[in-house]
């Protein structure tokens, strides 16, 4: 089983990637190419996916969206990390008013679940990808602070760290040597599951709008415009959502096959899930 | 207990005005001039006067946090500028399709989830248990969106059930407005499923290794009896704090699964409210939002504290 998740999640993941990357310099047809004559074709051997409502390729849009999912999701996760991992270990080494203060923020921004401050930020700058990141990041500071903060003050217990401050060592020197190490597999796991969150967050702002604008393509999008015209042609509501799930699925089962790879404590049998 | 509860109810109140805080400056504070950004530029003077004066905008900012504050502790929460009526009203109304709409939710999960961890936990290691696995991690992996628009195309469109969009209203009879009702609750509830099925099963798996539980099977007590009568009892203390702390993803889904179905909602309120950049309605309802969360989460800390005697010793 824990072979397994981390074999699918490879696969799945390598598949985003690859499908990214690819549509950088090949897609099976121009994925802004409008044809009003062959709009909503099914899935055929020109178009594997068939055609959408402006008659534009269902796979190449797919392929340029996986593009857009990474890019927002790797900004938002990057954003998180750069500000939250420092914050939380600083909370960690130093406790006291600084911890304190990180909790009470914690708290402010789960107050406003991922969406709603998204909605907040596009209130005051309007819709768009950027602001969709600045949301998602903000909301990815606050966990990655909370995660990095609840690894180290473990690490921080452990009889190695006593010994290097007994030593001499400073609380800095201690958490780049000794904490940063200790907490990266927590982190690197985080980061795949918040990577997972931040693509069905930007799917879902892009579903209502307020993301990824046109003429890119989103897969959130992609699903809206699916709406209106899915009693024609079902499969247009079929094929974005399913690239979601995947790249989801993908993600998450990435990060339970590394974390159960990282932490051999952590078994499948055990119930840990 | 009493300071673990009071500390608890400081630091969810300290929250809560924190949140009033940052929605105030986010919205009034940082735009310069709301009425500039709810009419835009092309907006005539003296009907950007008028707005001005409505939301008293020739006041100093603090001394219109304290008014809006004050307005919302005591419910009057402003006036919108698209509808033209108290926004305590919209609000009222539309808490009278979201609140059944998160309930049924909550409901669908609970009586889905609950079954399935019982049942994978049973049959640990084997097919069974695998299927629901496989199922918790699709469940958490497919957007409730998509989910909407597919529950749409095969039972409204499809086999033509139920309604794919709209609300008749209470006043129509309960039935047509639950039926509504359901392929959105429905949408709502599968991923939160997949997350509680899954702690449900870790639940009971840790519960099952406890002392009276082997002193139960001792007793001769068959499978059944030990898992109802003693395991899913202790095993309950995490599931009702998780369904708990998942409200707030429930209300943030909300927000978007109305969207879907054009439930006229709190969640569609807001979206509205953006898109027509009514900044009172929006100022309203996200702060009632947020309260609505820290509220849910005290509630869940409350209970736990209760059930649970550890947290009040830790913290």
């Amino acid at each position: 089983m824990r072979h397994l998740s981390l074999g699918v999640g490879l696969l799945l993941t390598g598949l985003l990637v690859a499908a990214a990357l690819v549509s950088f310099f090949w897609t099976p047809h121009p994925a802004d190419a409008i044809g009003i004559a062959r709009r909503l074709r099914p899935p055929s051997a020109e178009h594997w996916l068939g055609t959408d409502q402006l008659g534009r390729d269902v796979l190449s849009m797919i392929m340029v969206g996986a593009r857009n999912s990474i890019a927002v999701g790797a900004v938002a996760v990057g954003l998180g990390m750069a500000v939250g991992v420092p914050l939380g270990l600083l909370a960690a080494a130093r406790r006291g008013w600084i911890d304190e203060g990180l909790s009470r923020f914690a708290d402010l921004v789960f107050a406003f679940p991922a969406i709603l401050s998204a909605f907040l930020v596009t209130a005051l700058l309007g819709p768009g990808a950027i602001n969709a990141i600045l949301a998602i990041g903000v909301f990815n500071v606050a966990v990655f602070a909370r995660v990095a903060r609840g690894a180290a003050i473990q690490v921080w217990g452990r009889p190695f760290v006593r010994a290097a401050l007994a030593l001499g060592r400073g609380p800095v020197s201690v958490t780049l040597v000794h904490v940063l190490p200790n907490v990266s597999a927590v982190l690197i796991v985080q980061a795949t599951v918040a990577f997972a969150v931040a693509i069905l967050a930007e799917a879902a702002l892009s579903y209502l709008g307020l993301g990824i604008q046109p003429p890119a393509p989103s897969w959130g999008k992609m699903l809206h415009e699916a709406q209106t015209f899915m009693p024609m042609r079902p499969t247009l509501a079929i094929f974005p959502g399913a690239a979601i799930a995947l790249a989801v699925l993908g993600l998450n089962l990435l990060g339970d096959g590394l974390r159960d790879a990282l932490d051999p404590r952590l078994r499948p049998s055990r119930g840990a899930g | 207990m009493l300071s673990f509860l009071a500390r608890r109810l400081v630091a969810a109140a300290a929250t809560l005005a924190a949140a009033t805080v940052v929605v105030f400056v986010v919205l009034e504070v940082m735009p310069g001039d709301p009425a500039l950004l709810m009419l835009g530029t092309e907006a005539r003077p003296d009907t950007l006067a008028a707005l001005r004066e409505q939301m008293g905008l020739d006041r100093p900012a603090p001394v219109r946090y304290l008014a809006w504050v004050s307005g919302l502790l005591t419910g009057d929460l402003g006036r919108s500028m698209t509808y033209g009526v108290p926004v305590a009203e919209l609000v009222a109304d539309r808490l009278a399709i979201t609140v059944p709409l998160a309930g049924l939710a909550i409901l669908a999960s609970t009586a889905l989830a609950l079954p399935l961890g019982l049942y994978a936990a049973s049959r640990r290691g084997r097919p069974g248990d695998f299927g629901v696995m496989a199922f918790s991690q699709l469940g958490v992996a497919v957007p409730n969106f998509w989910l909407g628009i597919l529950l749409v195309l095969v039972f409204s469109i499809g086999l033509g059930w139920l309604p794919a969009g709209g609300f008749p209203g209470w006043q129509a009879g309960i039935g047509p407005a639950l039926a509504a009702l359901v392929l959105p609750a429905v949408s709502l509830a599968l991923t939160e499923a997949a997350i509680l099925a899954r702690v449900a099963r870790s639940a009971v798996l840790e519960t099952l290794g406890e002392d009276y539980v082997r002193t139960a099977r001792a007793k001769g007590l068959s499978n059944r009896a030990v898992l109802w009568g003693h395991v899913l009892r202790n095993a309950l203390i995490p599931i009702v704090t998780l369904v708990g702390l998942q409200f707030a993803f429930l209300m943030a889904g909300t927000v978007v699964i109305e969207n879907v179905f054009y439930l006229p909602g709190l969640g569609r309120l807001l979206f509205q409210a953006i898109t027509q950049r009514d900044l009172i309605v929006v100022k309203d309802v996200t702060i009632l939002l947020a309260a609505m969360v820290v509220l849910v989460s005290f509630a869940v800390d409350l209970l736990y504290a209760v059930i649970d005697p550890r947290p009040k010793a830790g913290s």
